[in-house]
This record gives C-alpha cells, structure tokens and sequence, in this order.
C-alpha cells in the first residue's frame, strides 16, 4: 500500500527510506515534505495524502496571473500581500489541516493559511512579488491539493456577513433576558417591599432600558417581515408576532411611567429569544454542499488555447470564436466547436444523460458541456461561451423566479386565519369593556395583543422542521432549506431520470462472458483477472475505466503499453501478452483460437443481454472471451420503484434512447410515463405540464442535463455519488447509496407536517387559556411571565420530541433496506459470473 | 438600603462586559467556522516536533 495515498502500488519501483509509494507524484511528494521538515504529515493520519495522478505543469495555472481573473478571486491585495481563499476538495482529515496551515514552510512568499474545514477552504496570505497566484495554486496542486477553479468561484458572493448579524442579535436577546430576569423575580417575590417603592421603578426602567436594543435590533427581522406583509396585503405570521412586541413594549412603557408595576420587559425580551432561536434552528445550513450551482460551476475557469507562439491557458471569458483549444482526457468543453484534429469520443451525459460517449469524426459540430474522453483533441470555438446550446437552458424562465418566498407554507396558511381571528377578538373584548368598566378597555386590548402573540406558533413549524434536516442529514440527505420539508410533505408525482440515477456506469455492470459459451472451468482465473486489470488501468478508456473498477486487483507492471484509437488496449503483464480491445479490433491482430462453431465469440450470451457494449480478451494471441457492460440498476432498486408507484404516480425521463425501454416498463408497470430521447428542455416542459394538471412534482435526477428539471419541479432531489462533488442547483442532495430510502424520506416529510399541525394545536390550547384570563382583564405581569416560556418550552419539547421519536421509527424500521445492505452488497464479487447457454 | 444599588450596578457591569467580549468574539470570526479549531489543536506543536521528528520518528502512523 502507498505510504502516502493508501492506493494499492505496483512492485517496489518507487520505494523510498523503506517505504512504498504508489508513483512517482506521491514519492515526490513524500521527498518534498521531508524535506521541509514537515514529515509529521505522515504521523497524524496513515496514508493522509491524495493519490497524484499526473505532475504538475505550472504553465496550466498561468491564467490566473491574468489581471482581471487575479482581481476577481483575490479577496485583498496590495503591492506586499495578497489574500486569496481556495476551495481545495482533496481536504479531508487533520493531517491536510496540518499540513495546508504549515504552507509556509514550502515557500517563503507565503505568509499565513488558515483552513476552513467545514467549507474546504484555505485561506492564503502570500507575497505577490515573491510567489504568483498562478505559482500558489501549481504548489498546491503539486502536494495534492489541487484548487477548485470553475467560472461560479469568481463570481459567488461570500455568505458570512449575515451570520454574523444573527449570532449578534441572539446574543443581545440573551444579555436582556437574563439581566431583566434577575430585576423581576424579586418584584414578582414581593422582595422589594424591603427596600421601598423606588426598587420596582429602577428595576422597571432598567428593564426598558435594556429591552429597547433587543426590540429595535434583534427583532428588526420581524417588524421589516411584517411591514414587508403588509405593504404586500398578505398576512404572514410575523404581523401578529410583530403587533404583539409592539403591544407588549408600549405597555410596559405606560406601566412603568404611571409606577403601577416593571412592565412585561422579561416575557418580551424571553419572546425574541425563543423566536431567534427557532429560526437559527431552522437555519441549519450545509456549508460544505452548494445547492444553487448553474452552468457555470461546471465549466473550467480556463481552457488551453493553441496560438502561433505556442499553447497558453486563457480565461473561458476571453474565448472568441475562432479559437483553436487543446482538450485533454476528462476536460469539458465549453463552448460550441468544431473537431479539427485528434480521436474524440465526447461523454455528452451531462448535457443529454445519454450515457454512451460519442465518437466524432474530424470537421463535425460538438456541443458545449461534451466531456472529452480518451486522447488529446484540439477543436475550433464556433460560438461564444454564453450563446452555447447549453447556456441557452438557463435563460428559461424556471431559473429566473425566485423560489424561496414562504407565502404558501403551512404556518402562513394558517396564521392568515389565526391574525384576523386575534384582531376580532381584541376588539370584542376592547367593545365589551368599554361599555362594563371604560377603564379597562384599552388594558384589556393590550392584554390580548399579547397573550395572543403566537410566540409558540411560530416555533412549531421552524422547530420541527429543523429536527427533521437533522435527521435527514444524518442519512447523507441534505436539505437546502427547512421548507422543503413542507413542500416534500404535499408530492404527489415522482419523475425520475434514468442514466446516473436509476442506473449506474460502475464496476457493477460488467459481466465476463468465456469464449467457450461460459463453462464454469473458463473463466478468469485470479492471475488472469490481475493481468487484465493491470492493463485496463492503464487507459483512460470509460470501458477500460470500468472493467479496471471492476476487477479490483493489486496492480502489476505493464510493459509497453500501447493504445489504439478506436481499437484497444495491448501490453505485456507478468511475461504474458494481454488485449483488450473492440471484436474487430482483436481479429485485425490476428487472434486465433476462436471457437469455429460459434465465430461471434458466445453469441448466445450475447443475445440474452442485449443490452451494453462488448470489449473481448485476448491473452498471447489467443481468444479468451469478453466483458459484457451493461448500465446496471443500482441495489434496490425495483424495490423502491415499487413502493413509490403504491402511492405516487411515477414517470422515467431519460435522454438515452429506447433501447432499454422493455426493461423499464417492466420495472415501472403499465401505468407509470416513459419518455426516452428527452433534452434538457424537453424534460422542462414534462415537468411544467404536470404542473398545469395540478400536480406537486418531485425530479429525482442527477447531472446538468437535468437541471431545468430540477429547478421546476416542486422539489428537485440532486442524487451525488460523492458529497460535495459536482451537483446542479436543486433543493435537495441525495448521497446515491441512500437512494432505496427515498419512500421513508417522504413517509418521514409528512409525518413531520403532521407534527407541525399538532404542535399548533398545542399552541392554540395556549393562547385560548391566554385569551380567556386577559379578556377577563385578568392578565398580570407575572402569569405572563410564566404562561408564555410554558408555551415555548410545551411545543418545543413536542416538537424535536415527536419529530426525532418519528424518524427513528420510520428508518430503524426500515433498517433492512438501506444503510446496513449497501456496504454488503459492494462486498460482493463485483464481477457477475454468467453461466451461458 | 443603596447596598443593592451597588450590587446591582457591579452585576450589570460585569454582564456588559461580558456582551462586549461576545460582540467582539462575533465580529473577530470566531464563530465562523466551529469545526476547524478542534482539528487544529490535535498535532502536536511544531517547535517541538522538530527536534523530535528528524532523529526519532514516532512509530505509530494509524
């Protein structure tokens, strides 16, 4: 195993001090640290480093030294020090916190470098006139850290300034609380009657005192919500809460001035908390996953040109039509272009969802957003970046309204009624003193402006739904926000996208298919499949890619590896010839000892799985058989497609075509929507018409050719094979092993809207006891002060209680589906032996 | 009877100092980021390891 990725090495060839390395990138970057005097790396985690896949050249990060993509990323610069924060994915233990915060020792232009781990993120201070950005960033890249890059970095605003207000506002409440609280309970004791009159009037303008900062700063969210409600003639929740502070501060005001009492300071001050509080809970964000990704967070900042003078690395901005650019295995294209020269096969899946790359012939048109795959190509741009096919998608009015107004939640819905029933009953009670006893009409309208203020209402619904992020979250599901919760509660209609969700091009598809018709004696042999593996490894071939995967073996040597385009693979393993390569391909090498009774190879195992591409085996000229590839369903899946088609109508969109349709129809039954051949913005427009038929959509889908989709479904679930990876903007991020439970997901959703209806039952149980002592005229400062955190205290116990109680019935029950059988299943053979005819 | 003035008036400067102190430890950044300090103070001191680690590297790696 390497010492400093943990990646399974090939022989001692770049061993070092006794101790194994895996390339000659991570022996590179052993020598460097050890060098520096920065070993202790290795001590804090086993293996702690990235695998290097290719050296470095300083020349690829140049463009940064570009003045306006410079101005654009650095946070601060002057003519001795620059600031600039990086997004370095590979950070993922305190050994990289370690090392990253110990920079300085690499280079001496570099000052200070704190580590965000949570956002992984590094914060760099460097001398411009000692060490470049561009320089900063090869550094990086060459210990493993390569710097995160894409056009949405520039461009992103940096939430933080928000947070801080927050954190501000609760800490005010809080000082208030406590400090009004510690003047009241001796006035609520009697104690002051030791120390005269004066006592309960200090302590009464102390109180206001320190209540004005928290009414005026740390409430100033609910007055702007609730004088932005009503200049919209919508009645939120924050009017009555917001008409409630108002009744209860100038209350206490009257109060304190004529000396009749300290005023209700401590339940106002105890009121915001809880509120702030609530919403902060609710606030949970997930710092690490970016949910409003567009295009532009898939596209490379920069992008190699060919000019006369040589190859640079320009701005994707700068691009005109009519440049020539060099594009190299797994760089994305980004802008239209046309193939002049090289062996392109493009993997249009994030654009199509096809997931089959395509091989294109010199001259033809390729689309933005093509990945290429294999060798080097060099293409001309025909088009500017933004007038791409696939930039068009985002000029759709989908991307354009914003979708977090809260107009329609549940709390609203109901607090619509619940405003205009407080004001009625307010001025009944004001009505019918008037005419009883004048004098206590106006007391008694204030009394129920605050009893009546739906403290405990507004916590139910923030408290639950937080509680239910966290459990969520705890499931590798993240929420972009709370409300989606609310949204997930009322789906009715599931549309889910094929290639990359349903299905998976991983290890598991590949079937090894003997040359003898699969008589168990053939098949590969555990030297075989090591000799086979070590080769696929060496290409960057998808089905090499794949075959390798699957086969997960310890890597031996390979000599004279050699690639054919458009053909395969051949190199010597272990004093043995190996090919792996198209059927053609093989036979134009002259392989021999082909089955002659059956010449297509096992043409009967073929044709049982039609389905897939083939690649044959040849070992020392000999035909040995081929591996079957196939998109296989991930686990569970039919499991899963049946559950949700019990109670949801289901729709398969897919850009593949229709050569899978048997198999999914049979999946899906009679009933369900198949689409194949869908574009992005077909799939748009299926999404949109379900809506015009009163349907709550949910898009379950993956990659960018589903984002329109995502984006105008009601609830769009983005399915990640890796956190933190690449994801278009969604409302939800879904870890693709935990997709079996997406039916407990939604059962969970609902259960926790059922929750939020309860808790303001409870809450109403409240307000009605309120109500009945202060229209009563009733209501004295001190039963305020232990009535309102009652109610509080009730619903958020219900709350968090009932919500984390539900959760864990709803998954543990269903243990069986999800986390525990997964990992089981990857610790299966990976390989599925077929038994032919 | 004024004791309670002075207690009150010491209680309550106590109390802003320590909201200052907050309002700073806000504004500073310290609460922006939670999770890497607790990372941070798990490797052992530079100055110290230097010595220690050219002659004697620790064994344990896992």
């Amino acid at each position: 195993m390497c010492f400093h990725c943990g990646e399974p090495c090939a022989g001692d060839a770049f061993a070092q001090d006794g101790k194994p390395f895996c390339c000659l990138g991570c022996q590179t970057v052993f020598h460097l640290l050890q060098e520096n005097g920065l070993g202790q790396f290795y001590e804090l985690n086993a293996a702690p480093g990235t695998r290097i896949r290719a050296t470095t050249v300083a020349a690829r990060y140049a463009f940064l030294d570009d003045p306006v993509v410079r101005e654009k990323l650095l946070d601060y610069a002057d003519d001795q020090r620059a600031r600039v924060t990086l997004r370095l994915p590979a950070i993922h233990c305190v050994a990289c916190v370690w090392l990253l915060e110990n920079l300085f020792k690499l280079h001496p232009g570099i000052g200070r470098s704190v580590v965000n781990f949570t956002r992984r993120e590094a914060t760099i201070t460097f001398a411009p006139d000692r060490i470049k950005l561009g320089e900063l960033a090869a550094l990086l890249a060459s210990i493993g850290y390569e710097p995160e890059l894409t056009c949405a970095e520039t461009e992103a605003p940096r939430p933080s300034l928000v947070r801080k207000k927050q954190w501000l506002q609760i800490g005010l409440a809080a000082f208030a609380f406590g400090n009004i609280m510690l003047m009241s309970v001796p006035v609520y004791l009697g104690l002051d009657r030791f120390n005269g009159p004066w006592f309960r009037v200090l302590a009464g303008w102390l109180s206001l005192a320190m209540a004005l900062p928290v009414v005026t700063y740390s409430a100033s969210d609910f007055w702007r919500s609730a004088w932005w409600s009503l200049r919209q003639r919508r009645l939120t929740l924050d009017v009555p809460i917001a008409l409630g502070l108002a009744a209860i501060y100038g209350q206490s005001f009257f109060e304190v001035l004529a000396h009749r009492g300290p005023g209700y300071c401590d339940s106002l001050t105890g009121l915001i908390l809880f509120l702030l509080c609530g919403r902060v809970f609710q606030q949970k964000t997930h710092e690490r996953l970016i949910f409003d990704r567009d295009y532009k967070g898939f596209f490379p900042l920069a992008v190699i040109r060919k000019t006369p003078a040589g190859e640079e690395s320009v701005p994707i901005s700068r691009l005109q039509p009519g440049d020539r650019l060099v594009l190299r295995h797994g760089e994305l294209l980004p802008a239209d272009a046309k193939l002049v020269g090289g062996d392109a096969w493009l993997d249009y899946s994030f654009v199509t969802g096809e997931a089959e790359p395509v091989r294109c012939a010199p001259g033809s048109h390729l689309y933005a957003g093509g990945r290429q795959i294999g060798g080097r190509i060099e293409v001309e741009t025909v088009r500017p970046v933004v007038q791409s096919r696939l930039a068009a998608l985002w000029d759709n009015e989908a991307f354009r309204k914003r979708r977090d107004d809260d107009l329609d939640s549940l709390t609203n819905r109901y607090s619509r009624r619940f405003t205009k029933l407080v004001i009625g009953l307010a001025l009944a009670a004001a009505v019918f003193w008037l005419f009883h006893d004048a004098a206590k009409a106006l007391p008694v309208f204030t009394a129920v402006l605050i009893v009546a203020c739906p403290c405990a209402l507004a916590l139910a619904a923030p408290l639950t739904h937080g509680t239910a992020q966290r459990v969520l979250a705890r499931l590798n599901l993240f929420l972009k926000n709370a409300r989606v919760i609310e949204r997930l509660a009322q789906v009715d209609t599931i549309v889910l996208d094929k290639t990359g969700t349903l299905t998976t091009a991983d290890a598991s598809g590949v079937a090894f298919i003997s040359a003898e018709g699969g008589v168990r004696k053939a098949d590969l042999s555990v030297e075989e499949r090591q000799w086979i593996g070590s080769l696929a490894r060496h290409s960057t071939h998808p089905n090499s890619i794949r075959i390798a995967k699957s086969l997960a073996v310890a890597p031996r040597p390979v000599s004279g590896f050699q690639e054919i385009s458009g053909g395969g693979i051949a190199g010597e393993v272990a004093g043995h010839e190996i090919r792996l390569g198209s059927m053609a391909w093989l036979e134009k090498c002259g392989v021999s000892g082909r089955n002659r009774s059956n010449p297509e190879g096992s043409p009967s195992a073929a044709t049982t799985l039609p389905v897939g591409s083939h690649t044959g085996i040849a070992i020392d000229g000999v035909w040995r058989g081929g591996f079957q590839l196939e998109n296989a369903l991930r686990p569970e899946v039919e499991k899963l497609v049946a559950r949700l088609g019990s109670r949801f109508e289901l729709a398969l969109l897919s850009g593949d075509n229709e050569r899978e349709a048997a198999r999914f129809r049979a999946l899906f039954g009679e009933r369900a929507t198949l689409r194949f051949n869908r574009s992005p913005a077909d799939k748009l427009e299926f999404i949109r018409e379900l809506q015009h038929g009163g349907r709550r959509v949910m898009m379950v889908g993956d990659g960018l050719n589903d984002a329109g989709a995502l984006r105008q479904a009601d609830v769009g679930v983005a399915v990640v094979e890796s956190l933190g990876a690449f994801s278009p903007a969604s409302d939800v991020i879904l870890d693709a092993l935990q997709l079996p439970r997406l039916a407990e997901v939604l059962a969970f959703s609902r259960q926790a809207a059922r929750v939020v209806r309860l808790g303001f039952v409870i809450s109403a149980l409240y307000n009605l006891a309120g109500l009945s002592i202060a229209a009563a005229g009733l209501l004295a400062p001190m039963v305020c002060a232990v009535l309102m955190p009652l109610s509080s205290a009730t619903v958020l116990a219900f709350a968090c209680g009932m919500t984390a109680w539900s959760g864990r019935r709803i998954f543990a029950l269903s243990k069986p589906l999800g986390a525990s059988t997964s990992p089981a299943r990857l610790r299966e053979p990976a390989v599925k032996w077929i038994e032919g005819a | 009877m004024s004791v309670i003035l002075i207690l009150i008036l010491a209680s309550l400067s106590v109390a802003v100092a320590f909201l200052i102190s907050f309002i700073w430890a806000v504004r500073s950044g310290q609460y922006e980021d939670t999770c890497t300090p607790a990372l941070r103070i798990l490797p052992d001191d530079a100055a110290e390891k230097n010595s220690a680690s050219g002659s004697k590297p620790k064994s344990s790696n896992s």
